[in-house]
């Protein structure tokens, strides 16, 4: 009864708890790599923000066909908050893998990896959504418009995530492959915790931000009907 | 402090920085819904 009437703090309740966890699991518990040494605990946060940044862009693209599909008004918005969140994920994860790009190969940026060029045109793909989301007039015509694009960008992840896959890409390393996880099971089960932290996170910063964004739309909403 | 573990802070601070600065925007877009819900409270009480 009370997760149901208090749904956004549980929510941001859980994120906290999971991210304090996540942390203490990476500074007290999980082993140094014996390869890369300590740089590659940026892993535990690297990894699980590219991936939260590809849900949300997955859940934006859900949203947006939702749109198109039901005419569902409150879709649209849904959408767009859930890729605004892709893009903030998005740029944590090319500032953090570029810092551990740096720790590791001594270079900020690569871009012979096909994984990291793919990655960049993902986000630049939908940094771009926004400005024809603010190019067009407020209406029916921006949401289709928004959704149509936004479907369009969720093309671009499974080829970004099965690039160095495909590609033969041997700078960037390649930890899960049809094989498992190629890691110790202390550091995948810390890596497991991260990740639902991000996704926890992610989701605790969707609702807040979509209940503001309603809220708003609200006010404007009473604020023309009195005049 | 070695430069690995220089990059690992600053890796975890870039993901805190950008945290708490989300949250300072929600903050403040929260305190201008506030403002504006005070607003209408206002206009709705003056027109009786």
């Amino acid at each position: 009864m009370w997760l149901r009437n208090n749904a956004l703090q549980a929510s941001a309740l859980g994120a906290g708890l999971l991210l304090t966890a996540a942390i203490a699991l990476i500074a007290f518990y999980v082993p140094t790599d014996a390869d890369q040494g300590l740089s590659q605990k940026i892993f535990y946060f690297h990894v699980p923000i590219a991936l939260t940044a590809y849900a949300c862009f997955g859940w934006g693209a859900w949203k947006a066909l939702r749109h198109l599909w039901h005419r569902d008004e409150r879709a649209d918005l849904e959408s767009y908050v859930a890729i605004h969140l892709g893009v903030i994920f998005g740029a944590l994860t090319i500032v953090t893998g570029s810092i551990w790009a740096r720790a590791s190969w001594g270079v900020w940026w690569a871009w012979q990896s096909r994984q990291l060029v793919l990655f960049l045109v993902l986000f630049l793909f939908y940094c771009a959504y926004f400005m024809l989301r603010y190019s067009v007039e407020s209406g029916p015509r921006r949401a289709r418009l928004s959704a149509v694009y936004a479907i369009f960008g969720v093309v671009l992840i499974p080829i970004s995530f099965l690039a160095i896959r495909l590609a033969e890409d041997f700078i960037h390393p390649t930890v899960f492959t049809s094989r498992g996880p190629q890691m110790a099971g202390s550091m995948f089960f810390t890596f497991c915790v991260s990740w639902a932290a991000m996704l926890a996170t992610a989701h605790a910063l969707y609702r807040i931000e979509l209940a503001g964004k309603r809220i708003d739309a609200q006010l404007r909403e009473l604020g023309e009907l009195l005049t | 402090m070695t430069s690995a573990e220089k990059y690992v802070a600053a890796a975890y601070l870039v993901v805190f920085v950008a945290l708490l600065a989300y949250v300072v925007i929600i903050a403040s877009k929260l305190a201008r819904l506030e403002a504006a819900l005070t607003e209408l409270v206002e206009r709705v009480r003056a027109r009786g």
